[in-house]
């Protein structure tokens, strides 16, 4: 418990040993500026929990090529309140999460947790972090053991990070209740085939609570479930953050749900936050080319056909954005190989976060096309 | 217009241990020429089941108990007779599948064949329905790839080497192979991010247009729907509740469980509007209970909800103007007992 083991490198140091010896696909990508300081609104809900600061995650994809995952990520997670974490498959974010699960080590930056470094390096200092950080898996048909009942489920972890509990029975009935599955008597022998998937998400929440965390790391909880189910439980996920005063990352790829469950939302886009706020001002004013493109793709019901039977599939200010089976771009802004307001500039640099308002900021060069109602005052 | 897919009073049960699961019961479905209609329901509604026992795909234990699916497309039908899909031979079957109906399946991303290249996949499906020499085949596997937007050196590329957006793209190739005039989507963009999903939209409805077939689009979100869908079906628990067109769903939903289902869903316009989703779970239908299946989860169910025996009727406007049951030509019909005329003039709804 002495020094920041995770961050075996000094945070900040460019580029990692490993993008040396293989430069990344991306390596070339290394953000101009300082990214801005931004004061995030989740931080009026509670006192700061965790933190990450500069992460950078680069896989190696093979003796001379690597990925950067994640680049210069950084935020805070407040006690009591929701940061989501929006964007599509592959952009980083659940390589985020498994970061500040300890399951992957970050090739540099630092996590710390209530103040400190967090430590993983050995088994009981992990055991020791997942008691106060826990992971909520995306598929609750896979989360589950199909061999084992409820209550084998929620009795191990009770066992495991609660030793001191004389019954756990009680515990485990308690923790059903925690989550509405009552009467929780008739849920606890119960097998994962026999429930539904949105029980079976309950138990995956239950089990996450077992451990009695501070921080819970919820991984597109809703995504494999009925749209009816979805909301009963983003809802559910409300009222146990509220009642427990978790810290609560939501890591979706659905927008929509992020302005109506999370205090702060932040947009990423090949591995990089393009975007941060306030989850109202980021979704009814979105800044960046990339959040404009997430949010004029949203289904929009009040639309009744017309932008898609008009062949004019985005509409607004992202007009013109091409097709998604383009891939971020290795040089420059990621999303220049997309944007249609992509100039020279972008194909070249890659933008730190700029400051919009104390709360907000976005990473692009062309904010004053993009955005300039919110560009203006700032810059 | 006369429908090319006319569903009638089809039941599909599924024989178990336990009894059976009635998982369609008595449906009644048309699909007209160029239309898209949009079936949509919850995990467990049916609504594949549907689909799948209409062009008789499902095998034992699932059982189609009754009903006819009557197909008259313009190459089968020389005489105006329509053909039913429920009493064909097997080899009569055969030739009406991917000619006349084809099928872009569930879970697309694992669909595809991981050790065939996606060029072979392709030939496969266009050998067994088409006649064509080896040289031409390839031509139509690369112009099938031209069509949904996907670079031709992809034909030689593995599912795996594919994101998600490209195979399922590859999907709708293939569906596409042998011109059908029914398509039948079922979940195509579910597990697909937005982005992707919305351009993959857009290539159906442009591929809809251009290559003028129906399309019977089956999905669990509503929202998606009323964008695309020029009429939408609502399914729960085995039974139709609603159909109309997406504009009389969005504006004037009848049912309770539609009108649930529109207000499960977080709209990203407008004000932040409270939300309040479905409370409880559908039925066990292995003993349904007597009337409308929505009743456990309904606030506005009267004795009278017991009694309905679930066929559609129009729904009842407000006093004045025209009736609303009757949209652009698209009737609104529902089984809710509560707003046809006799029990809404009693005020049960207000």
């Amino acid at each position: 418990m002495s020094e920041p083991i995770i961050s075996s490198l000094p945070a900040g140091e460019a580029p990692a040993p490993e993008a040396s010896a293989a430069p990344a696909v991306n390596a070339d990508a290394e953000q101009v500026g300082e990214p801005a300081e931004v004061r995030s609104v989740a931080a009026a809900r509670g006192p700061l929990v965790m933190e990450a600061t500069s992460l950078n995650k680069v896989f190696r994809l093979g003796p001379r090529a690597s990925l950067q995952a994640v680049r210069n990520v950084s935020f805070g997670l407040y006690k009591g309140a929701v940061v989501a974490l929006v964007g599509e498959s592959g952009s980083g974010k659940s390589t985020v999460a498994k970061l500040l699960a300890g399951q992957e080590r970050p090739t540099s930056g630092l996590i710390t947790l209530n103040g400190k470094p967090i430590d993983v390096r050995t088994g009981r200092a992990f055991r020791h972090y997942k008691s106060q950080v826990q992971y909520v898996f995306q598929d609750p048909f896979s989360s589950l053991n199909p061999v084992h009942t409820v209550g084998y489920h929620l009795a191990r972890p009770v066992k495991l990070h609660q030793p001191g509990v004389e019954h756990v029975n009680e515990a485990v009935i308690a923790l059903l209740e925690q989550v509405r599955l009552t009467p929780a008597a008739q849920f606890e022998p119960k097998y994962p085939h026999e429930l539904s998937g949105g029980q079976r998400q309950r138990v995956s929440f239950a089990r996450a609570l077992a451990a009695q965390p501070t921080v819970l790391l919820a991984d597109e909880p809703v995504s494999m479930l009925d749209v009816s189910i979805r909301l009963e439980m983003l809802n559910l996920l409300d009222d146990l953050r509220t009642r427990l005063s978790l810290a609560l990352l939501y890591i979706t790829h659905d927008i929509a749900s992020a302005r109506y469950f999370a205090d702060e939302v932040l947009v990423m886009y090949g591995g990089q936050v393009v975007e941060r706020g306030p989850a109202e001002e980021v979704t009814q004013q979105p800044a960046h080319p990339y959040t404009q493109l997430l949010i004029a793709s949203a289904p929009d019901p009040d639309n009744l056909g017309s932008t898609l039977k008009s062949g004019n599939v985005i509409a607004g200010a992202a007009g013109g954005v091409k097709a998604g089976n383009v891939g971020p771009a290795a040089v420059g802004c990621p999303f220049s190989s997309r944007c249609p307001l992509a100039d020279d500039k972008c194909r070249r640099d890659n933008p730190a976060l700029q400051l919009l308002a104390p709360a907000r900021a976005a990473a692009c060069w062309r904010l004053d096309v993009a955005a300039p109602s919110l560009a203006g005052g700032t810059t | 217009m006369s429908p090319i897919l006319d569903i009638s009073d089809l039941s599909v049960v599924y024989r178990t241990p336990g009894g059976d699961v009635r998982a369609v019961e008595r449906v009644n479905l048309t699909l007209s020429p160029g239309e898209v209609v949009g079936l949509c329901g919850e995990s467990g509604s049916g609504k594949s089941t549907l689909a799948y026992g209409a062009t008789r795909l499902l095998r034992p234990p699932a059982l189609v108990t009754s009903g006819s699916v009557r197909y008259s497309g313009r190459r089968i039908t020389s005489g105006g007779h329509p053909v039913d899909l429920l009493a064909m031979s097997h080899k009569e079957l055969h030739e009406m599948r991917w000619r006349e109906i084809a099928i872009v399946f569930q879970s697309a991303m694992n669909a595809l064949n991981p050790v065939l290249r996606v060029q072979d996949q392709l030939l496969d499906a266009i050998k067994a329905n088409l006649r064509l020499p080896r040289g031409e085949a390839r031509d139509k596997a690369a112009s099938l790839l031209d069509l949904v937007g996907i670079p031709r050196n992809r034909l030689r590329s593995y599912p795996h080497e594919l994101s998600g957006g490209m195979r399922q793209r590859v999907m709708i190739a293939m569906a596409l192979a042998a011109d059908p005039e029914v398509v039948i989507m079922d979940e195509p963009t579910t597990a697909l991010d937005v982005v992707v999903q919305r351009d993959i939209l857009a290539q159906i409805v442009e591929l809809k247009e251009r290559l003028d077939f129906a399309i019977l689009f089956i999905t669990h979100d509503l929202s998606l729907l009323l964008e695309l869908a020029d009429r939408i079906a609502v399914m729960y628990a085995g039974r139709l509740l609603e159909t109309g067109s997406a504009q009389a769903i969005m504006r004037e939903p009848a049912h309770p469980y539609t009108r649930g289902l529109l207000n499960s869903f977080p709209s990203l316009r407008g004000s932040r509007r409270e939300l309040a989703g479905i409370p409880g779970s559908p039925p066990d239908l292995r003993d349904p209970l007597p009337g409308c299946p929505f009743i456990p989860r309904c606030t506005h169910a009267i004795p009278v909800c017991s009694n309905v025996d679930m066929s559609l009727a129009l729904v009842a406007g407000p006093q004045a103007g025209p009736p609303p049951g009757l949209l652009n030509g698209v009737s609104h019909l529902t089984a809710c007992p509560i707003v046809t005329p006799e029990v809404s003039q009693e005020g049960v709804l207000s």
